[in-house]
């Protein structure tokens, strides 16, 4: 228990700077990151290195022109430039599948995605799935059907895994479909509502 | 009229919910939005003995910086907002707005905090021992009924009993007891005494904690992700140090809370300093990371509980003793409820607790989904089984013996229950489940895999009373009801609403549910937080529709003659009985109290309403006919929410690694209110059972005290992968005779329900091996099949 005095006596000094601290745990390994969520959404004038390009994605099938920094991830892009807050992070680092989105047909995370690399590709979010009048697409409404969501945070990253299931397997078995969406985190626990949405919305699928 | 309560509906906010309509915190947008990071302390206690922000200030882009000297010092030992004395890593010191978020961090990568570190405390344990480290200053210790923190210490003797691998149990800061305890256990066939280890976990609510502010006209306007709508904004108020009036809350989603944030919380007022100080909007986002650090977690227990059972499995007396590992701050009292709960599930005709609650450099703790009850059912089930096996008894049986009725007593007070049909539930999921069946199933081998069976029980308090209700009536023939609850993601702020169409007979059509904005006129309500908003607000709702019936029948009494008592309601009307044409219809009767005034329309009201209430009121008068209430109905005893739940699980005993074959969760709510919300909570609280029981955890570094789990993979919360494709729920469904719809909670103890099935189920499938130690992990199980000692020490805390 008295170990980080021993050490700090060691060393020949009662106390440290946050600094010295961190250059410390960064030593042993443990060190606590705070920078997971950083975005610049702006240029800042005079500054060195903050190199804007002007690219055009295909979102939803629309083409929208963006200004886009080098290091700048597609779900930053979606959420603060085109104004598609759909797209949720919760983790910011792959762990969740909370900003999933489709990608020419696969689901793909798009906090861990670089929006540079998505130019000439066909991006699907969220707000893209409903028909033109408002129709929803199955999944979707097989998600109401079944009372899919609880606190709501992870269904748009559910509903896109779902759909890019159906689109590679119109028929999956429920082993299949758990399979697909394990990318997808739920913490309330709605993993068995969201499998009953994804049966719901393949039957329909086939029917039509 | 149809049948509201009891009946499946589609919620209003679903559809916002699967088209990402649904704007959650960091959603929201403001005009000129500036962006704040946070500085936060890299070691679990130090003091802040200078700041050097000059660099920083100077960097272009940068607007401000906000320190713990400009924001209120909360009373210790509560959360604060900042702080120059971190009591954990993570904790908040400083922050800095920017034009963006990656100019903010490159700002604080400028700032020189000089911090001296100072002793800290991991281990409770640890802590009270003749010179361990406490965690505050002021001492290691929050005591029941006393301001601030003292410091608690036992003796060398007391930890004598630390050398058999048992809780040492000194002075404790609290105790109770009822019953002759001693005659309990000298009358006992089997006494047993085990020392045992619940380990702590994140919440892990997948929004963060994000928050965005901005004044306008004197008012703070707060985006926030918080469970509750009503009960938030005095929290506010009081961190703002501005009037509550002043404060407007808008919370229309909460991206899961599970305890963490049912009332405010501090470090959502900072983007509301920082908005202050520098005259713009600022948003707050919060990372995973810093989410473990002040995202809250549930408090960890080391215990002992001695147990003395009749030879028919009944419990004669039991003895709890609890160490709480309460975190740095004020924490919450799991190890109170943990010991009421014992009480109450298991009934024993003797019973004394003790315990006492030790401050840690850990994250702060909070109440998390079952706090106290959870842990204990993980920890007492197991024991039941092995009572059961020395009485050669059925595990079923040893439960269904103790199972509290009716006249069963809650705590070291005995307060009586409103209801507890815990035997019917028993008896109907053993039923449902064949359990005599599947019990046969038990020790079942094929190769390295053999089958397990458990059941386990649980408990949570599920109901207060006190709160208001408001609905209103307007010309358009609309029901509005206004709720202040909240929206977790439950939908019970749905299916207490529907009690108030229900009253008023108004199909479901014409209701508009007001809620997720202070501007919007909502009652004071209670948070929705405790599974007690199916109970508590089906009364405050039954209590507003009550008092609109009663309007209505006056006021057609006044433009139809004769006398109130002749007027009934029905197909949205007020009619005179015995002839029906003589009627006025909401619509009208919405009209008509707007032209009378006076308490028909809001411009006189109840004086026993809450400030909050009336000031919705105030605000809505002149606008329909109002119905504003306080729940003043009968509340006599505690309202128990029960649950079980029956397993069987497939266990590995080569790999430890389980699969959970059948699961049946049987839920005490009282009158089912949804069917198909029942079922999302009990096979959604089963999920974070699993979670609980076998794969959350909080580890740290000894040397530094660095959380070493501060990621969702680390963590581990359960994945698709970790749970079954499908399991069965279940529900007694009878009513609360105290409630106005037979309502009571449920969410909590569906999760520690699950969590003890497994639990048994994993000790059964290894012939009543019981491990004094949760989370159980996959190492301990192939220890214990291997017949191997396990990795940790007993009462070692922290674990991986």
């Amino acid at each position: 228990m008295t170990d980080q005095h021993e050490f700090f006596k060691a060393e020949g000094r009662a106390t440290l700077s946050r600094r010295d601290f961190i250059k410390g745990v960064i030593a042993s390994g443990v060190a606590v990151s705070s920078m997971a969520y950083v975005v610049r959404t702006q240029s800042v004038p005079g500054r060195a290195g903050a190199v804007e390009r002007l690219i055009t994605l295909n979102v939803n099938g629309q083409t929208r022109r963006v200004d886009v920094l080098p290091n700048e991830t597609l779900a930053m892009t979606l959420r603060y430039k085109l104004g598609l807050t759909g797209t949720k992070l919760a983790c910011d680092r792959a762990e969740c599948g909370s900003c999933t989105v489709i990608v020419d047909g696969v689901a793909l995370y798009s906090c861990s995605t670089l929006t540079h690399r998505m130019r000439g590709r066909e991006i699907t979010t969220i707000e893209g799935l409903e028909g033109p009048s408002g129709e929803l697409n199955p999944v979707q409404q097989a998600f109401i059907d079944e009372l899919g969501p609880q606190c709501g945070f992870c269904t748009p990253g559910q509903v896109m895994s779902a759909v890019a299931l159906l689109v590679d397997n119109p028929n999956p078995t429920r082993q299949e479909a758990r399979e697909a969406m394990a990318g997808n985190l739920c913490r309330c626990g709605a993993y068995e509502f969201y499998l009953n949405g994804v049966m719901r919305a393949a039957n329909s699928v086939t029917r039509s | 009229m149809a049948n509201l309560v009891g009946t499946n509906f589609t919620p209003p906010d679903i559809r916002g919910k699967v088209t990402g309509r649904a704007k959650y915190a960091e959603d929201f947008r403001a005009e000129g939005m500036l962006f704040c990071r946070l500085l936060t302390s890299p070691m679990p206690h130090g003091r802040v003995r200078d700041i050097d922000a000059s660099e920083a200030l100077a960097m272009p882009g940068v607007v401000a910086i906000l320190t713990a000297d400009e924001v209120p010092e909360m009373p210790e030992p509560e959360d604060q907002i900042l702080t120059n004395e971190p009591h954990f890593v993570g904790e908040p010191i400083l922050a800095v707005a920017a034009v963006d978020e990656a100019t903010a961090e490159d700002a604080i990568a400028r700032i020189r905090v000089d911090l001296e570190p100072l002793p800290f405390a991991l281990d409770p344990l640890e802590s009270l021992r003749p010179g361990g480290p406490n965690a505050r200053l002021s001492g290691n210790a929050v005591v029941p009924r006393e301001e601030g923190v003292r410091e608690v210490k036992w003796t060398e003797e007391d930890f004598a009993a630390v050398a058999d691998g048992q809780l040492p149990m000194g002075e404790p800061t609290l105790t109770w007891s009822y019953g002759d305890l001693e005659d309990g256990f000298a009358n006992a066939s089997v006494v047993l005494d085990e020392t045992f280890v619940t380990g702590g976990n994140c919440h892990h609510s997948m929004e963060p904690r994000t928050a965005m502010a901005y004044w306008q006209d004197g008012r703070c306007f707060l985006f926030g992700s918080n469970q509750s709508q009503a009960r938030v904004v005095p929290g506010l108020a009081r961190y703002l140090e501005i009037d509550q009036d002043l404060v407007v809350f808008i919370g229309e989603h909460c991206g899961g809370g599970f305890g963490s944030k049912g009332s405010a919380y501090p470090t959502q007022v900072v983007p509301a300093y920082m908005a202050k100080k520098t005259g713009r909007p600022v948003m707050m986002r919060i990372s995973r990371a810093e989410e473990y650090a002040i995202g809250s977690a549930r408090p960890g227990f080391q215990g002992r509980i001695k147990m003395g059972f009749r030879q028919d499995g009944r419990l004669l007396a039991c003895d709890l003793y609890i160490v709480q590992e309460n975190g740095p701050n004020s924490g919450f009292n799991d190890w109170m409820s943990a010991a009421g709960a014992v009480s109450l599930v298991y009934t024993p005709v003797a019973m004394r607790f003790r315990g006492v609650s030790v401050l840690t450099n850990t994250p702060p703790r909070g109440p998390q989904r079952g706090p106290g009850q959870n842990q204990i059912a993980m920890a007492v089930e197991p024991v039941l089984d092995k009572a059961a096996r020395q009485l050669g008894i059925d595990q079923f049986a040893i439960r269904r013996i103790n199972a509290p009725d009716h006249d069963a007593r809650y705590g070291g007070e005995r307060e009586p229950v409103t209801s507890s049909y815990m035997g019917e539930a028993l008896d109907q999921g053993a039923e449902r489940f064949d359990w005599q069946t599947k019990r046969t199933r038990s020790g079942e081998r094929r190769g390295s895999k053999v089958i397990g069976v458990g059941v386990g029980q649980a408990f949570h308090s599920a109901g207060t009373n006190g709160f208001d209700g408001l609905v209103r009536l307007t010309p358009d023939g609309k029901l509005h009801i206004h709720t202040g609850v909240g929206n977790l993601g439950t939908y019970s702020y749905v299916t207490t609403s529907r009690v108030a169409a229900e009253v008023l007979q108004c199909s479901w059509e014409n209701c508009v549910i007001e809620r997720g904005d202070s501007r919007l006129g909502l009652p004071w309500n209670n948070g929705q937080f405790g599974s007690n908003t199916s109970f508590t607000m089906s009364r405050t709702n039954y209590a507003a529709a009550m008092d609109a019936v009663r309007k209505l029948k006056v006021l057609a009494a006044l433009d139809l003659g004769g006398s109130p008592e002749d007027y009934e309601i029905g197909n949205e009307t007020v009619f005179r009985r015995g002839n029906p044409s003589r009627r006025l219809t909401y619509a009208a009767a919405g009209q008509r109290a707007i032209e009378l005034g006076g308490e028909f329309d809001g411009h006189e009201m109840a004086e026993d309403l809450n400030r909050m209430t009336k000031t919705a009121v105030q605000g809505l008068a002149g606008t329909g006919l109002i119905g504003a209430a306080r729940d003043n109905l009968e509340r006599t005893g505690m309202v128990p929410a029960l649950a079980v739940g029956f397993m069987v699980i497939d266990l590995d005993l080569e790999t430890g690694k389980f699969e959970i074959l059948d699961y049946l969760g049987v839920a005490e709510c009282g009158t089912v209110m949804h069917p198909q919300g029942v079922a999302a909570q009990s096979r959604g609280a089963a999920v974070m059972g699993v979670g609980l029981a076998t794969l959350e955890q909080m580890a740290f570094d000894p040397q530094w005290g660095l959380p070493r789990t501060v990621g969702l993979y680390q963590a581990k919360p359960p994945s698709y992968l970790d749970v079954p494709v499908e399991t069965d729920s279940d529900a007694v469904d009878q009513p609360d005779p105290q409630n106005p719809v037979g309502a009571k909670g449920i969410g909590e103890p569906l999760q520690g329900c699950a969590s003890a099935a497994l639990l048994c189920a994993i000790s059964d499938a290894l012939g009543g091996h019981y491990f004094n130690r949760t989370p159980v992990s996959t190492d301990m199980i192939i220890s214990a099949a291997a017949g191997l000692p396990q990795s940790q020490r007993p009462l070692q805390v922290h674990t991986e």
